[in-house]
């Protein structure tokens, strides 16, 4: 087991290297850089930028040199000082931004998986359980049209209903009072107020495939043998249902987690643009427009090593959980 | 029959199961009696009912099904009796009787265990929901069951994995569980079905002594006739939902009454001797160039400590129009020398020569693609799973038809005329060539496999347990089958089986095999009647007789390697 994880651990090393590199070609690929679609921006305001200024933009920027040059000065500044570089449209240091963001998204991700986990998993079983039923055709239903419904769509809707029913204030997570002021009771009490909308609507997708997902499993393992010998022994069905078949109906959610972690960072992009989320999704894919290049590679080099993790975590637990599985 | 030994008392015990297309009568009236310290053996062919009859007792029985009517009363020691079939299926009264009163062991020990929970865990469990033991007192007592069921090493082997015990072992786990509660009934359904026959010995042994030990009633479920004449006291015989005879099992053996019993007990009988076919036919010819001759064949799996020698060392030959019988227990490398054969894995070392019809001879360990594309077409498979072996996507034409239509010998109204000749020639209509499998019996599904086998003309077929999953009344006729197209094409057969008497019925040689060796081959007479190796006697000792006045698991060899 331990050398299992040193090797994985010592795996993900060159891994690391690797995308961070095809990531940095990636973000360079499309024609242009920062300072073309800086220019863009000034021109569409009408402002003129001659070519000298570009020029020492370029410069000052450390644009103008080869690619492998400037991807070299990038990855010695993390490796060695954990610099990240400096954002170019915010002018400020990626790894403020970046924290600043994900504290506010892992709250969101947090509250949406518990939404969804809280009520997927026993409707799942209970449809599965009492497959057929009026309740297990109601979740049946319920799930299928979850699964249907785009959720930027969602979020107009409640938007909608939210502003003009119930006259309450929607997009992002704060009131306007809070939006800057540092945190306190008040702010934290402001957020919950406002996390409910964005939670529901991201929770819906995810319940309704979790619903199915989650009675498929069950159905598979409550026809297995074992469940038979459990009534066998005399156990009370509650029991030997919670004991035997839902445990390992569980065991393929422990292989989720493997992209919940990167989800973190690029999930729900759309619905975050809708509702105004002050999330890290909105600001990989603004990143990403204005080829924002420190900061966009910043994140996706955050993705890649979530993946990483988040896969080596759930391996972890699967051999944890289940015995037949052996980490060698 | 005193009424005070009697454990339980079923009458008239009707389970229905409501289907689209009606209601199947999976038991149609049962009675039967259980008294104490006795076993009763319910036999029967599947679909007949007797696994449905063992789970109604508990009310255990899978949905849909429901038990309609009949009584099943119960008679606890301290004289007072409960009405089964009145209790409510999810109830207090019922679980209470569940594990305690009557314990339930089941065929496949492996699925029929939690695998992500120690067999401790799994034993204990019930202790503490019948005895309400503290935690400590469970697994003490539990290291005792495990002990008792003769597991070494118990107060290890209690926080092991089922995984991590060979299908003997979590057997004896099961039973140790069941025993927890000292029940005064045990069902045990098909307890061995799965087990080789030495471990099959091993466990009936064990169940035997326990009942002498605890006094409680047996109640064996199995399809097995050799099993019943050597544990039974009584019998109950069903088929289709319905009781066919029922007596002590002397009577049922040696003066059955009704049809159904005869019919069973003689296509048994008909497996202990050599087929009728076999013996009217004139001697093989010894000196005739052997089809296929295996010269130190070696298959190696893994490597390293994992080295696993799953082929060591073999050498056989057969002979044109013979049946090379193979039998050994699980494990002892039988399947992997009938792939080799088919090159389905390359074989780690070793000859195989193959003589053509030509006279040519390849070595089909190392024939390059073109030569084993050409020699496969004259070297087929039977498999022993006629469901899991036929496509459930194509039609019965599709499926014989396909190893002609890929090696490009036959198509359009060919194709179909060699179809239906081949159907014809297995003893199936040819207007049933546009079905499906599944509409199908066992029986059937068998017979397919055999046409396609046959499609190419082949000179060889491997088959690999080809009746093991068919009910006995089966298995001679399509042994039968099998033997007269020998006869007709010409075929040589290597016929793979566990099964002791199928291998008398129909080889004219056997080979012995244990742990990837050849231990001794012969004569099938020879072998039988009188065999050389110490692990041969061992493996025949093992196997029941059907004839409850020969019992012999008490005279049986153990083969210690």
């Amino acid at each position: 087991m331990l050398r299992f994880l040193v090797t994985r651990a010592l795996w993900m090393v060159p891994s690391l290297f690797v995308i961070s590199f095809l990531a940095f070609v990636l973000i360079q690929l499309p024609p242009g850089d920062y300072v073309t679609t800086y220019i863009a921006t000034l021109a569409a305001s009408n402002e003129v930028v001659d070519q000298n200024q570009a020029a020492d933009l370029r410069q000052r920027f450390g644009l103008d040199q080869p690619m492998i040059v400037q991807y070299w000065k990038w990855i010695t500044g993390i490796l060695l000082y954990g610099d990240f570089g400096l954002s170019f449209e915010w002018q400020q240091p990626v790894s403020e931004l970046i924290w600043e963001r994900m504290a506010l998204t892992l709250v969101l991700t947090f509250s949406t998986l518990l939404a969804t986990w809280g009520i997927a998993l026993p409707v799942g079983i209970y449809s599965a359980v009492r497959k057929y039923s009026i309740g297990d055709y109601v979740a049946t239903f319920f799930s299928f049209l979850g699964l249907a419904i785009p959720s930027f769509l969602l979020a107009l809707v409640l938007m909608y209903l939210a502003a003009v029913e119930w006259g309450q204030e929607v997009g992002g997570l704060f009131s306007e009072k809070y939006q800057t002021a540092p945190w306190s009771w008040g702010k934290v009490l402001d957020l919950l107020t406002h996390l409910w909308i964005p939670v529901i609507i991201l929770a819906v997708s995810g319940t309704a495939s979790l619903i199915r997902v989650m009675r498929a499993n069950m159905l598979d393992e409550l026809n297995r043998a074992y469940v038979t010998t459990a009534r066998a022994k005399g156990l009370s069905e509650f029991r030997l249902l919670m004991k035997y078949p839902v445990r390992l109906a569980l065991n393929p959610f422990i292989s989720t987690i493997a992209w919940l972690l990167p989800n973190l960072v690029s999930g729900s992009i759309i619905v975050a643009i809708v509702l105004s989320l002050p999330t890290a999704g909105p600001l990989l894919l603004q990143s990403l427009m204005a080829q924002d290049m420190y900061l966009a590679g910043a994140f996706i080099l955050l993705i890649c090593a979530l993946t990483l993790i988040g896969s080596l975590i759930s391996d972890i637990l699967l051999a944890i959980v289940d015995p037949r599985i052996r980490l060698e | 029959m005193t009424g005070s030994n009697v454990v339980l008392e079923v009458k008239d015990l009707v389970t229905h199961f409501p289907t689209r297309t009606g209601v199947v009568k999976a038991v149609d009236g049962v009675s039967f009696k259980i008294e104490r310290g006795k076993t009763l053996c319910v036999v029967g062919e599947s679909g007949s009912g007797k696994s449905v009859t063992a789970r109604s007792i508990l009310q255990i029985v899978d949905t849909p099904g429901r038990i309609v009517s009949g009584s099943m009363m119960l008679h606890r020691p301290n004289g007072t009796s409960v009405d089964l079939a009145k209790l409510d299926p999810r109830g207090r009264d019922i679980r209470a009787v569940r594990g305690a009163e009557i314990a339930m062991i089941f065929q496949e020990p492996m699925s029929s265990l939690s695998p992500v929970h120690t067999v401790g865990d799994q034993i204990m469990e019930v202790l503490r929901l019948h005895l309400k033991m503290s935690k400590a007192d469970a697994r003490a007592r539990t290291i005792e069951l495990l002990k008792q069921v003769e597991i070494p090493n118990p107060d290890r082997a209690i926080d092991r994995y089922t995984f991590e015990f060979s299908g003997g072992m979590r057997q004896r786990v099961m039973i140790a569980m069941s025993l927890a509660c000292n029940p005064s009934l045990l069902i045990a359904d098909e307890p061995t079905t799965a087990l080789d026959v030495t471990t099959q010995a091993e466990i009936l042994d064990l169940i035997k002594r326990l009942q002498q030990r605890h006094g409680m009633g047996v109640m064996f479920i199995t399809h097995d006739m050799g099993v019943v004449a050597e544990i039974a006291d009584d019998v109950l015989v069903m088929y289709h939902g319905k009781v066919m005879e029922e007596g002590p099992v002397d009577r049922i053996f040696h003066a059955p009454q009704d049809d159904y019993t005869k019919m069973l007990i003689g296509s048994v009988l008909k497996l202990e001797r050599k087929a009728d076919i076999r013996l009217k036919r004139a001697p093989i010819d010894e000196k005739a160039p052997p089809v296929v001759e295996i010269k130190n064949l070696v298959m190696h799996f893994g490597s390293g400590a994992n080295l696993v020698k799953a082929v060591d060392d073999v050498s056989l030959i057969v002979r044109p129009g013979e049946t090379l019988g193979i039998v050994g227990e699980s494990g002892s490398g039988k399947t992997t020398m009938g792939r080799c054969l088919m090159r389905v894995y390359q074989p780690t070392g070793g000859q195989m020569s193959y003589r053509r019809a030509d006279g040519s001879v390849v070595d089909l360990v190392a024939a390059d693609k073109q030569k084993l594309r050409e020699c496969r077409r004259e070297i087929r498979m039977i498999f022993q799973d006629p469901v899991g072996s036929l496509n459930p996507r194509m039609t019965v034409a599709q499926i014989i038809g396909e190893p002609l239509l890929v090696n490009e010998i036959a198509k359009g109204q060919e194709l179909d005329d060699r179809v239906a000749d081949l159907m014809r020639q297995v003893g199936l209509e040819p207007a049933w060539r546009e079905r499906y499998p599944h509409a199908f019996s066992g029986g059937q599904r068998q017979r397919i496999g055999i046409a396609r086998a046959i499609a190419l003309n082949p000179r060889l077929i491997v088959a690999d347990e080809a009746t093991s999953a068919l009910d006995v009344s089966l298995r001679s006729q399509m042994l039968d089958l099998m033997m007269n197209l020998q006869d007709k094409l010409g075929l040589s057969y290597v016929f793979i089986s566990h099964d002791i008497g199928v291998i008398r019925y129909m080889c004219d040689r056997i080979a012995v095999m244990y742990r990837g060796k050849v231990v001794e081959t012969g004569e099938t007479e020879q072998v039988c009647d009188a065999p050389n190796h110490a692990y041969t006697k061992a493996l025949l000792s093992a196997i029941p007789r059907p004839d409850p006045r020969a019992r012999r698991m008490g005279q049986r060899h153990r083969y210690v390697a």
